[in-house]
């Protein structure tokens, strides 16, 4: 049996758990040993499901079938955009934002107008939600009590206000601990992190429970719920309800980052940009994980409980009590605690920061009474004005939920906040992404859909309550037909949720829109539109010390940043910026623009950019810089950031110019060495005949006596080294006139067929006198190709005679075949000579290389013969190379395009 | 200029995807049952998995 005695004691031993979780994360950071990582910053996310998910889901699920899930796809895609959530972290980082309605207030020219607006749609959004998880853990309370027959109060206490008492003075132990300059708590995160592990758990734990400990598995339930119509209905996916399913998954994707506390987990409390990468799956598999078993859960519980009217919101509990799994249905209680603790805590800190910096600050700054005061520390006056913040709101969620009580459903609540909420969506992206956004648009835009929000969805919720007539809804205000409250301008048909979203938005978007494009921005608004939507640039530092011209003295400055943050804080953080400008003592700093840029940021961290934009302008002689000033230096940075630009593309331009300078100048040098060696090698091979000749000329011309026989062999020597050296000669001026390019070529269609049988028919003589068989394999009218004839015979004479030279005299035989095959002529000339190594094949086409061993055998050719001969061919667009083997003859085969296909 | 990180990129174009693949009209499309339980429910959590599992591997993998 369940006493309350029991209950109550679990439960305060779970929040002392937590609060020593929260102990612990807090002495960390103290510590400079921060444990929020990346998992933790995940999991505290998922303060997004509250008692809402934990009961709720499962009471929409046995109305509305797989629909729940759309309100964590939502989110899972929204967080996908991981760009614009950096987007907002890193501006929220630079400018010290605390909260969303300073981000929105600071993006419009620090307006404490628009902040307060902001703050005051969060509240009246957000407390019946709060509202919600009280009435969530009030209920789970009953259930327990009326199962073991104990009356559902407590102590002669209401256990609800009980439970609200706790809360907010665990809310104010740890939310408002001091007053960081970043407004981040870690402890309390961790906290959170702890809770969405334990409420996994415990929910996991029931739906296994019922899943398989009651019934048999996912199949078994599935298939009695298909058994019968009524059931069978929650796994259809129905047409007509896609419009809603749609703005589910929209509502709640703007959710995500939109809800108070959702803005304060992911970017207030953000400490490493970095973390995102790791929320941005382990969030949405959290999410996936705490629904697979909701759908079983609700089918599950309508099997169980046919016809006996148990409130579908209580399943978790019911079903584990039905069958008398205590501990289990314990487990789950905790977790529902878990989960509305969770959301409560930081939506209440989130809240109390945004009507402290937003409402209150304002208020007393206009005050006669602080002006009294001007002397005294403030920071005292501010925690204590949070303090009381929070105590008030969960008094408003308190006295909301007792007037609701049992009025509205757990869902419908949810989803009306999530409109609320959604109101911020055009202003916060827009301010982003738009410059043109003006601070009167945002205004406009807030108000309009606020104020269709408020008639379509909240005031037909009260009536719905009783609380109000439902005269609006049923006939329209005032009898119009057309001014009913759900079906506006007779657009009906929709979900109210739908409706409300459709017909906001488009009065939100649309007057934003318009009101933006017809006013005029002054000269904060334009700044801090720039840099808003210029945050991700580099070099914005410049622009905006320049935009802010005054004269203020130090101490003035100081004294202020002392009020508001504290002696000790203000010197600290005083010190560290004095540093990082290096200088040794911050008394040392000079009372310059940046000065006050650092100072009114570090403000805002405590008060809101509105009112630290308000406190820092009464310690300040500004000069007023009009708009047009203004962007002026916006135009000027600008441009200044153009050329910049434009310079580095000039330098990467100059850059690979210089690359490619320096390839050239590497291939000039190469090309010279080539040259160097070429020169070299020419000489060498026209001294070595020149040399014979001289030194037989010269025995000639010595000795008169040399016998007649000696003579004429001497004279032989010298005419054959002579045409050897006439032969070099012109071929090396072939050659040079070929690499040049200055070769005369006539090209024409030649035979090529015919070029070949000639080459023969004129070495035939060679061949004979050596003794070595010739034949040929060519077509009797041979492919025609385009090429000069004269070279065509020069590169065949020359393959011809090396292959002569190189077989031997007896058995030799040379075979030339000539053939067209796709596109091109190959010629092949082959011999069973020696061969050739591999190597060799290669090597063979380079200058002064000659076959055989040039160190033992005396040299039969110029060694250029070749180089030309491909030379000539790749000149006409073909190839020439040679395959062989040693000992087993060489093929010489150049290939010449056929000229293309007239078409 | 920065260019935006191409990991971000990623992530926005597989949210992209998601928003065709987890609404109507494609969610209507698998019909029937596999092992007793609906398609409808395995498609659904099938596609959000397969989501998950795909922005895991993009954010996670090192080529930043």
């Amino acid at each position: 049996m369940l006493s309350g005695w029991f209950v109550a004691l679990l439960s305060a031993a779970y929040l002392a758990l937590l609060f020593a979780v929260a102990r612990f994360g807090d002495a960390r950071a103290d510590n400079g040993r921060s444990i929020i990582s990346a998992n933790v910053y995940a999991l505290s996310l998922a303060v997004y499901c509250t008692s809402w998910t934990f009961f709720g889901s499962v009471g929409r699920a046995t109305s509305g079938g797989l629909s729940f899930l759309t309100i964590y796809i939502g989110p899972t895609l929204m967080l996908l955009c991981v760009g614009t959530i950096v987007k907002m972290i890193r501006i929220s980082k630079t400018y010290r934002i605390t909260s969303i309605a300073d981000f929105i207030a600071s993006r419009y020219g620090k307006s404490q107008m628009l902040a307060g607006l902001v703050t005051v749609i969060a509240v009246i959004g957000v407390v019946p939600y709060i509202a919600l998880q009280l009435k969530a853990v009030a209920a789970s309370l009953d259930v327990l009590f009326e199962q073991s027959g104990h009356a559902e109060i407590f102590w002669g206490l209401d256990s609800t206000f009980l439970i609200a008492v706790i809360l907010a003075l665990f809310t104010i132990l740890f939310g408002t601990r001091h007053l960081d300059a970043t407004e981040r708590h870690e402890g309390m995160v961790a906290a959170i992190a702890f809770e969405s592990v334990v409420k996994l758990v415990a929910f996991m734990a029931v739906g296994l429970f019922v899943t398989y400990g009651m019934f048999g598995g996912l199949g078994d339930l599935f298939q009695r719920a298909t058994a019968s119509p009524e059931l069978g209905r929650l796994l259809q996916m129905d047409e007509t309800r896609a419009g809603t399913w749609t703005t589910l998954i929209l509502l709640s994707g703007l959710a995500i980052i939109l809800l108070p506390r959702q803005f304060q987990i992911i970017v207030v409390e953000n400490v490493d940009e970095s973390h995102l990468k790791r929320a941005v799956w382990l969030f949405p598999l959290y999410l996936l994980l705490i629904n697979i078993f909701v759908l079983p859960l609700a089918i599950g519980g309508l099997v169980f409980f046919d016809g006996q009217g148990v409130n579908p919101d209580t399943f978790v509990l019911t079903l584990p009590l039905a069958r008398g799994a205590e501990a289990l249905a314990l487990l789950a209680f905790i977790g529902g605690l878990s989960a509305a603790t969770g959301m409560v805590i930081v939506e209440t800190i989130a809240l109390s920061t945004m009507v402290c910096n937003d409402l209150a600050m304002p208020l007393l700054l206009r005050s006669r009474w602080l002006q009294l005061a001007k002397r005294q520390d403030l920071s005292g006056l501010l925690i204590g004005i949070r303090r009381a913040a929070i105590a008030l709101i969960l008094l408003l969620g308190y006295i909301y939920f007792r007037a609701a009580g049992e009025a509205y459903a757990l869902v419908g609540i949810g989803l009306i906040s999530f409109s609320a909420v959604a109101q911020f969506a055009p202003v916060l992206f827009g301010g982003m992404y738009w410059k043109q956004g003006t601070r009167a648009g945002a205004a406009a835009g807030l108000m309009a859909g606020f104020i269709v929000w408020l008639y379509t969805l909240l005031l037909p919720s009260f009536a719905k309550s009783g609380w109000i007539g439902n005269g609006f809804v049923e006939q329209g205000l005032f009898g119009v037909e057309w001014l009913k409250a759900q079906a506006l301008f007779g657009l009906s048909g929709m979900d109210e949720i739908s409706h409300c979203l459709w017909w906001s938005m488009f009065a939100n978007i649309g007057s934003y829109i318009v009101v933006s494009l017809n006013s005029t921005p002054d000269a904060v608004e334009a700044s801090q539109a720039e840099r808003f939507v210029d945050i991700m640039r580099h070099g914005r530092r410049d622009a905006d010390a320049r935009l802010w011209r005054g004269k203020t003295s130090l101490g003035a400055v100081v004294e202020l940043l002392e009020r508001f943050l504290g002696v000790a804080r203000a010197r600290q953080q005083l010190q560290a910026y004095a540093e990082t400008r290096g200088h040794a003592d911050w008394r040392e700093l000079p009372a310059d623009a940046e000065f006050v840029h650092f100072a009114e940021v570090e403000l805002a961290g405590a008060i809101g950019s509105a009112s630290a934009r308000v406190m820092v302008a009464s310690v300040v002689q500004e000069e007023d810089l009009g708009l047009e000033e203004v962007l002026d230096i916006l135009d000027e940075a600008t441009q200044v950031r153009a050329y910049s630009r434009e310079l580095e593309f000039k330098q990467r331009e100059l850059e690979a110019a210089t690359a490619e300078l320096r390839e050239a100048n590497e291939r000039l040098r190469e090309l010279d060495r080539m040259k160097d060696d070429f020169i070299s090698t020419v000489t060498h091979e026209l001294r070595t005949p020149l040399t014979s000749i001289r030194a037989l000329s010269e025995m000639l011309h010595e000795d008169p006596r040399t016998e007649l026989t000696d003579r004429k062999r001497f004279l032989g020597i010298i005419v054959n080294e002579a045409e050897r050296l006439t032969r070099l000669i012109n071929q090396i001026l072939d050659m040079a006139k070929l690499e040049s390019g200055r070769a005369e070529w006539t090209t024409g269609e030649v035979d090529i067929g015919e070029v070949a049988r000639e080459s023969m028919d004129s070495l035939g003589q060679l061949f004979r006198e050596k003794g070595v068989a010739l034949d040929g394999d060519i077509p009797a009218h041979g492919p025609l190709v385009l090429a000069d004839r004269d070279r065509l015979t020069q590169v065949m004479i020359n393959l011809l005679s090396n292959a002569v030279k190189f077989v031997s005299g007896d058995g030799g035989r040379v075979s030339v075949k000539v053939a067209a095959e796709a596109g091109r002529v190959r010629v092949v000339v082959a011999d069973n000579g020696p061969g050739l190594t591999a190597e060799e094949c290669a090597v063979i086409f380079e200058k002064f290389r000659q076959g055989g061993n040039t160190m033992t055998d005396k040299p039969q050719g110029t060694g250029l013969g070749l180089p030309i001969s491909r030379q000539i061919v790749e000149y006409f667009g073909g190839n020439l190379w040679a395959e062989s083997r040693p000992g087993e003859g060489a093929s010489f085969i150049f290939t010449v395009p056929l000229p293309a296909p007239e078409a | 200029m920065k260019r935006a990180s191409p990991t971000r990129q990623r992530l926005s174009a597989l949210g992209l995807i998601g928003v065709p693949l987890l609404t109507y009209p494609l969610i209507t499309l698998p019909e029937g049952s596999l092992a007793g339980i609906p398609a409808a429910y395995l498609y659904l959590f099938g596609v959000w998995a397969g989501l998950i599992l795909i922005a895991a591997l993009v954010a996670e993998s090192k080529g930043k």
